[in-house]
């Protein structure tokens, strides 16, 4: 286990409503990086993670960064938001990204980037967690279908039918009526995919969309979406391997070099 | 739990027991958002002081003031000329609905999708927990957006309510429009109070009305200063309680506080550590006591110093031409001063444009968050111009929709937070 860390080493949290990744970094790149599920008890599962690391500097991002701040208060702990980690996560994968999407658990953020992983216009969705990942993740228990496979099941599609509704509760009543109708749940499922799409294609407009364009976050896992963000915007978008680890990377090195000297 | 004023609010036949409860919970928020502020100046003693009596002692005054004869004159909007009700002996109010207060009874009456300032206040009346409205002998209305104009409506089923008609552009005609608006007013208000209102009246009205919005544009200089000498908060509520307290007594008092600002600016001393980042809030106005989105804001590095809005710069930038010496030249002079308010109820409204701009440039801030309540389309709708012209200049814009509601503290906090590291 990594103990007996050097000062060089420093550790980005990124603590999301589904899940929590870890990375620690030092002068030659990522060291380690661990992923946990954020479960109903955030901290315990941070603790646990953080086991071997408590003297290093850490960088908290996601909506979980303040608890995790006032929590581990005897280490050197500090905070930016999730569009400033993924953003420069961004930017050191991918030097040449000019756009970052990020749809995570309950959050969608665009950003629109200047080199360096400097933020030049950001678009968050607000209150409310339409289109995000949990919307996925409801619509997959609707039709009895593994979260993880959903996107190949909505690939196995014969037909495109537009699912007009974007709240949860309104989707699920209008696939219901779909299904009463006798369509295809793999249809279904399209459409649900493509209502995402749409909406997110509505908010990156908003900030301007140039290309390379990164797609982070962990719906950048799910195949069918990453194929109708390359169908309606004519072009191949980016997915890093570990598209969830980019926010905790962009924490990490935040703590390495603050935002002025990557 | 009794209070002093308990039987003069039962007089006003508020609801008791809701109105201790919503006493308590503004109480609570205020020390929380303000009294927990380091190095507030002493001048802002006043302030707490004056809130902490916001229904109590000001009320009092009120009640006294109409068992002496005097007429109590209710507003929701900076374009009801004050100077007339003060000129015929009157008392004006800017009632506040800033609070989601008896939401679930102005749901009963209005659809949900109308803007929170409007439910606040039709919900204040209907769960009977506002002094201020209780006081009123008359309670004016104007025709600013079509949410307000048709709540209205309803509203004059359970108040006095007179609605004024606010042009929507700046033609001849509009001012001309505007002109009968303000005489039709003045001939109401002259019947309410049975005063007749004398070029003397109105002259000194006009001096008094100015000389509050002078020492608040005296506030709006010195506040700009490097290192800020006063929380964007502060000054906030300063702006709210304009609108409710006694004029000549807030003016001395604000007058006050400013000798101590420039004692402050003087020794170099600020509010906030050095680097944190200034910020412009543009947009609608936020009543006491939506502090919400100030307090966001001001807690994530960042601290106000301009309000672009209807309770700030909107208010205050202009002033009536002292110059007239007949009532009839007087009421021109208001209807020129109230024609130049740049709301978003205008189109086109291109002077707004320019106002923000030349206020962010002037203040050096890093941005501006616009700040559009929910449902309210003028301003939202708006806000995409605002920002096309901030952009043009250079300056970062953030564009808020939210309410009064609490669940989207978060979210805001995480926008906000961004923007601020975004402009650094």
């Amino acid at each position: 286990m990594a103990s007996g860390l050097d000062e060089e080493t420093v550790a980005g949290i990124d603590i999301g409503s589904r899940s929590i990744e870890l990375v620690l970094l030092n002068a030659d790149g990522v060291l380690r990086q661990v992923k946990s599920p954020t479960t109903f008890d955030p901290l315990g599962q941070c603790r646990k993670m953080m086991g071997v690391i408590d003297k290093s500097r850490v960088i908290a991002t996601g909506y979980g960064r303040k608890l995790f701040a006032e929590s581990f208060s005897g280490i050197n702990v500090s905070t930016i938001t999730e569009i400033q980690a993924y953003a420069l996560g961004v930017g050191f994968l991918y030097p040449e990204a000019k756009t970052v999407l990020d749809i995570g658990g309950q959050d969608t953020k665009v950003i629109s980037l200047a080199p360096k992983g400097k933020v030049v216009k950001f678009e968050m969705n607000d209150r409310c967690a339409a289109g995000t990942g949990k919307f996925l993740e409801f619509m997959a228990l609707a039709l009895q279908v593994p979260l993880e496979s959903f996107g190949e099941f909505a690939l196995r599609s014969d037909r495109r039918i537009k699912i007009n509704s974007m709240c949860t509760v309104f989707a699920e009543s209008e696939a219901t009526s779909l299904m009463a109708r006798g369509e295809r749940p793999e249809n279904i499922a399209m459409g649900l995919h493509s209502a995402i799409v749409s909406r997110t294609i509505a908010m990156l407009r908003r900030v301007g969309i140039s290309f390379p364009l990164v797609f982070a976050g962990g719906v950048a896992h799910n195949p069918c979406v990453v194929r109708l963000f390359e169908e309606q915007l004519g072009q191949a978008v980016t997915v890093p391997e570990n598209p969830d680890m980019v926010g905790a990377i962009g924490a990490a090195l935040y703590a390495r070099n603050g935002v002025a000297r990557i | 739990m009794s209070n002093v004023h308990d039987e003069m609010w039962e007089n006003l036949n508020l609801d008791l027991d809701a109105h201790s409860g919503l006493l308590q919970v503004l109480g609570k928020f205020y020390g929380d958002i303000y009294v927990s502020q380091q190095g507030r100046l002493k001048g802002m003693e006043y302030l707490d002081f004056v809130l902490s009596e916001v229904h109590g002692l000001r009320i009092k005054e009120l009640q006294d003031a109409k068992a002496a004869g005097k007429k109590v004159v209710g507003t929701f909007c900076v374009f009801v000329p004050e100077e007339i009700v003060l000129a015929a002996g009157g008392i004006q109010v800017g009632l506040c609905a800033g609070a989601e207060i008896g939401k679930d009874e102005a749901e009963k009456v209005l659809p949900r999708s109308t803007c929170a300032l409007i439910k606040s206040f039709v919900g204040f009346k209907l769960s009977r927990l506002c002094p201020y409205i209780e006081s009123c002998d008359l309670i004016v209305g104007e025709t600013t957006c079509d949410g307000k104009k048709k709540a209205y409506e309803i509203f004059s089923d359970y108040a006095p309510v007179y609605v004024m008609e606010i042009p929507q552009m700046k033609n001849g005609c509009d001012r001309d429009l505007w002109k009968s608006e303000v005489m039709r007013f003045k001939s109401q208000v002259e019947e309410i109070t049975g005063n007749k209102i004398t070029a003397a009246d109105l002259s000194g009205a006009i001096k008094l009305v100015n000389d509050r919005r002078r020492v608040l544009q005296r506030l709006n200089r010195l506040r700009a200063a490097v290192p800020t000498p006063i929380s964007g908060r502060d000054v906030l509520l300063i702006n709210q309680i304009s609108f409710y307290d006694d004029p000549v007594r807030f003016t001395s008092k604000i007058s006050e506080l400013c000798d101590e600002l420039e004692e402050r600016i003087k020794s170099g001393e600020g509010i906030v550590p050095e680097g944190t980042t200034r910020l412009m809030l543009s947009g609608c106005p936020m009543a006491v006591p939506n502090w919400k989105l100030p307090y966001i804001i001001e807690s994530s590095g960042a601290v106000i110093v301009g309000e672009e809005s209807c309770i700030g710069t909107r208010n205050t930038r202009d002033l009536v031409q002292e110059t007239g010496k007949t009532v009839e030249d007087m009421l021109d002079a208001i209807v020129d001063r109230y024609m130049r308010i740049d709301c978003a109820c205008f189109t086109p409204n291109t002077e707004r444009m320019e106002n923000i701009v030349a206020m962010a440039r002037e203040l050096q801030v890093k941005g501006v968050i616009h700040y559009g309540l929910s449902f309210c389309q003028p301003y939202s709708i708006e806000a995409f111009k605002v920002e096309k012209a901030l952009s043009g200049a250079g300056i970062p814009m953030l564009a808020i929709e939210t309410d009064y509601g609490m669940e989207d503290m978060e979210q805001l906090k995480t926008r906000v937070e961004a923007f601020v590291e975004m402009t650094r």
